[in-house]
């Protein structure tokens, strides 16, 4: 029994700087990105102010649900985040789903999604520092008292690194979940049918079907809840960051 | 054991470890367990008493339960680096 987890695959390398590799995580999220534009601009060209094609009401539709839960979780004033939260939620869920077509997930790449939160910390301090000023960023680390100012820089680097890493230990969960339980069912069948004669005895009968039960939990579901996590962090922290704190 | 060299020995003790290692990073699922439990039964609770509002319980719980999963999630990524990295890099350093 042969069980292989691996890392992106590496195409090839672009000779600069001592060899920048290109790897399955950039060519697939090329890829997402193609695929989300094209939709886009398939979704809005020719657009009338009385919707007469489905495809305008899809539009619609989508735009209405993303500036909605900007609404509800951050309030009107941020209503220009709604591109950016779009993108996120699109992204992150269609780079996840990616793995049902059998493709490497851009998103089981920790670097897809420490660049994503990185984005987000960079956003986020812009916004402590336009509210507060510069002075009163840097003073915010010393509340309560001064004694806490390590944990306060401690806590202040978490965020980044927990946003990357729950969304890349989740995805990267299911896929080693499923690669196992593919090898087990592998082994199961070849215990329970190993007796039939011939060729009928190799044929693994229990992946049949079992691992696409898996594959809705581990592949849909959590794709689509982590996607809608890592965008609801994204609004819930900017807005806190904007929002001046009271004193 | 005897005619085994100490660099053999060395090395069997750092895939040992590193295994061991992995294995105990994932005592963390225990707390994510038991919390999401916890949570679940909560919304369960107040579905009970107020089925109308089912569906912001229900979202509200989801969300939480993924983000409550993070100290779970932490133990994985250990041990998916002590499996895969940290024999690299302890070998390497023989």
């Amino acid at each position: 029994m042969d069980i292989s987890i691996n890392g992106a695959r590496v195409y090839f390398e672009i000779p600069v700087f001592g060899g920048i590799p290109v790897t399955a995580t950039q060519v697939n999220s090329i890829l997402v990105i193609l695929l989300i534009t094209s939709l886009c601009i398939w979704l809005t060209h020719d657009l009338k102010v009385r919707p007469t094609t489905k495809r305008q009401i899809v539009a619609e539709w989508l735009v209405e649900k993303v500036t909605g839960l900007v609404d509800s979780n951050m309030g009107v004033q941020f209503r220009s985040f709604v591109p950016l939260v779009a993108a996120i939620l699109s992204l992150s869920a269609c780079s996840s789903l990616l793995a049902l077509l059998g493709m490497y997930a851009p998103t089981a790449d920790l670097n897809t999604v420490l660049g994503w939160a990185l984005l987000v910390f960079a956003l986020i301090t812009y916004y402590k520092i336009k509210t507060n000023g510069f002075g009163g960023y840097l003073k915010s680390f010393t509340t309560p008292i001064v004694v806490f100012t390590p944990f306060n820089i401690l806590g202040e680097i978490s965020t980044p690194v927990s946003m990357a890493f729950r969304h890349f230990g989740n995805v990267v969960s299911g896929s080693v979940i499923s690669a196992l339980v593919y090898a087990a069912l592998a082994a199961l069948s070849n215990l329970v049918f190993g007796w039939l004669p011939g060729l009928l005895g190799k044929i693994p009968f229990l992946q049949v079907g079992i691992p696409a039960v898996l594959s809705v939990y581990f592949d849909v579901f959590s794709s689509c809840i982590q996607a809608f996590i890592f965008a609801m962090l994204t609004m819930l922290y900017i807005a806190s960051a904007a929002t001046p704190e009271e004193e | 054991m005897e005619n085994m060299g100490s660099l053999e020995m060395a090395k069997a003790i750092i895939m040992g470890g590193c295994a061991i290692g992995a294995g105990l990073a994932l005592i963390a699922g225990i707390g994510p367990g038991i919390g999401e439990g916890y949570a679940v039964g909560k919304a369960c609770e107040a579905i009970g008493r107020q089925p109308e509002c089912k569906g912001s319980v229900t979202s509200t719980m989801i969300l939480g339960c993924a983000i409550s999963e993070t100290t779970g999630i932490y133990g994985f990524v250990t041990g998916l680096l002590l499996i895969f990295l940290a024999p690299n890099i302890f070998l390497g350093k023989l």
